[in-house]
């Protein structure tokens, strides 16, 4: 099981990392202990790998910065479920690997802190109140995100996987 | 199946099947953009993909635009870096400092070939649109693919149509045509689209550029003109291509637009605004650092000097547009009218250098974005609005609609003038001031449904 860390609507990448603590203002083995640093004062301090993040629409908007997904990605997070999601941190997310689902019921289902558990084959989130949909990854995502993100899945392949 | 929007056609041609709105393609790209501020990031992708080498040195062009020239030691250094980069890569289009913005010198030059893909490592890059192509901006990892394999994956993206009719009135341009768009569609109401003009296409390339790039603003994916010059026979949409959203403009009921600091999509008409101190004037960035745009301030200027208590800082968009505005006279009338002249680049539009705002001041900026501490001091405050308005700002020192200075006889303007400097009241004044009008007016808006974000996509 993992935990559920909820988020409501437009939540931007400014907040997922803010600016001033950039990898090049704070090195690249410390910025992600600034994620949600003054949204969620207690994320990088008590977010386990395999956590979910789940929010409502226009997950990641703002600032195009790929450390802010970076960010959640060192904390190993499972993935995240969201209404919809801003397009840079979509594509950001994908290539670096972590997986994005799109899910119109599971911000209502789920309380923050609440246990869960993600089953991406089977397109599901299971939460104490019931399982929510997730929306289908299209393959070629899938295989970006089993291989770990676009730069692994380019050093195995060395080109895209086929559009289907 | 209905007929292809301009996207879908391109994003079709280009990867060889026929696909529409929601499939992923992989495109073959026309050209990649890099510049300065990226390039760290985008050199420690390709090290990690374990490719040295761009796939085709002729159609990568690299900008040292976002701070330049370099104002500080560790940036130079960046710039340095950069520069060896492009000399071992063997790129011969390289534009250094003091050649002017990115997407300015794109469309210029001729870079963005209608109907092709384009992606740069910056969020206007969806000003190509201006010449007909499908830019889109990318991050660092994307941009580091794009040089390695001359591909990157795409969703193909719905379509909102913006059909622009009427000629606008003097004293109304087509920033405040977009800033009307943006003012209906909001900050995130063209997210994942395309946003396909119409009734643009015989507009002057300038004006393209302002369109096209403003669409960012709306979250777009893209922005593009039907019917460009540039633009071959086939390259329009079907008639029966499919809008998730259409959204037209009368130009001839135009008024001159002003958006409302921290949020470009909170937009009123001028004659809303007017009143409003004013302590710093920007003319510059892609939106509208061209000559036209510099003319359309000196046409206001009429041979006087600014308040003085208002500085005025002119960038031009690139060397052509800088050397243009030599010729004609045109920059020679700004620097008489007290006007700081900087060199062709962003400037002061990203708050790096060239400038930038001291906390409590108010600035009145011809460029795209006005959020919280985007041009310096995080308690500064940015109205966006035409060259026009900018320029009638720098002279009174406060918001004023325009078009009475262009009818006006020269005895009428100095009475003007007078009078609205008056009103402006005493130096220092201007921010607290502007911070009381500003939420009065924000006060009398339709509320967006998203809070106030820090930037939708912003370069960093
Ligand atoms: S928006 Fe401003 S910072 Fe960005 S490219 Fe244009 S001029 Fe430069």
């Amino acid at each position: 099981m993992a935990r559920a860390w909820l988020f409501g609507d437009d939540l931007d990448t400014d907040q997922m990392v803010p600016g001033r603590y950039a990898p090049f203002m704070v090195g690249q083995d410390k910025f992600h202990t600034y994620a949600f640093c003054d949204a969620r004062p207690d994320f990088a301090k008590t977010v386990k790998p395999g956590d979910v993040l789940v929010g409502g629409e226009n997950f990641g908007c703002g600032s195009s910065r790929e450390y802010a997904p970076a960010a959640l990605k060192k904390h190993g997070i499972g993935g995240i479920v969201a209404k919809s999601f801003a397009r840079i941190f979509f594509r950001n997310c994908v290539n670096l690997g972590i997986p994005v689902l799109e899910s119109g019921d599971a911000a209502a289902l789920v309380r923050d802190g609440d246990d869960v558990s993600l089953d991406i084959a089977h397109g599901v989130l299971h939460t104490p109140r019931g399982d929510a949909t997730l929306r289908p990854l299209a393959p070629f995502a899938r295989e970006i995100l089993a291989a770990g993100g676009v730069v692994a899945y380019l050093r195995e392949h060395g080109d895209f996987p086929a559009v289907r | 199946m209905p007929g292809p929007t301009l996207a879908e056609l391109i994003l079709s041609r280009v990867s060889g099947r026929e696909v529409r709105a929601g499939d992923l393609v992989i495109a073959p790209l026309s050209r990649v953009m890099v510049h300065d501020s990226v390039i760290d990031a985008v050199m420690a992708g390709m090290k990690q993909l374990g490719k040295e080498k761009v796939w085709d040195t002729s159609r990568v062009c690299v900008f040292v635009d976002h701070a330049a020239p370099a104002p500080t030691p560790v940036v130079a250094d960046s710039h340095r870096v950069l520069r060896e980069w492009v000399r071992g890569q063997g790129i011969a289009a390289f534009y250094d400092a003091g050649e002017g913005v990115c997407h300015q010198i794109m469309v210029e030059e001729g870079y963005c070939e209608p109907g092709t893909v384009i992606v740069g490592s910056d969020s206007h890059s969806n000003s190509y649109g201006a010449a007909g192509a499908f830019g889109a901006g990318m991050g660092a990892t994307d941009i580091a693919v794009a040089l390695a394999l001359g591909r990157t994956w795409l969703r193909v993206p719905e379509s909102i149509k913006v059909t622009f009719g009427g000629k606008p009135r003097r004293g109304v341009t087509m920033k405040d045509a977009i800033m009307r768009v943006v003012r209906e569609i909001g900050t995130d109401g063209a997210r994942y689209a395309c946003v396909e003009f119409h009734g643009a296409g015989d507009l002057p390339q300038g004006d393209r550029i302002t369109l096209a790039g403003m669409t960012t603003e709306m979250g777009a994916k893209a922005g593009i003109v039907v019917g460009t010059p540039e633009a071959p026979e086939w390259l329009r949409p079907a008639p029966d291509a499919v809008y998730v959203r259409e959204v037209s403009v009368d130009l001839a009921a135009l008024e001159p637009q002003i958006a409302i600091p921290p949020r470009v999509d909170q937009v009123s008409d001028v004659s809303e605004a007017s009143g409003i101190p004013i302590d710093v004037v920007f003319l510059g960035s892609c939106t509208n650092g061209r000559v036209a745009d510099m003319r359309q301030a000196a046409e206001i200027l009429r041979g006087r000097r600014i308040d003085p208590r208002v500085r005025l800082e002119v960038v031009p968009a690139s060397r052509r547009q800088f050397e243009d505005a030599m010729a004609d006279g045109t920059l020679g009338k700004l620097s008489a009218a007290g006007a700081v002249v900087g060199t062709s680049g962003c400037g002061p539009c990203l708050g790096r250098t060239g400038g930038v705002l001291a906390g409590d001041e108010v600035c009145f900026s011809t460029a795209n974005r006005n959020y919280m501490g985007r041009m310096g001091s995080a308690k500064a405050s940015i109205y966006l609005g035409s060259p026009y308005v900018a320029a009638v700002v720098a002279l009174t020192g406060v918001i004023d609609d325009p078009r009475p200075y262009l009818e006006a006889s020269d005895a009428q303007f100095d009475a003007l003038v007078a009078q609205r400097r008056a009103e402006r009241g005493e130096r220092g004044a201007a921010s607290a001031r502007s911070g009381d009008r500003s939420r009065q007016l924000l006060a009398t808006m339709p509320a967006r449904s998203a809070p106030f974000v820090t930037g939708i996509e912003q370069e960093d």
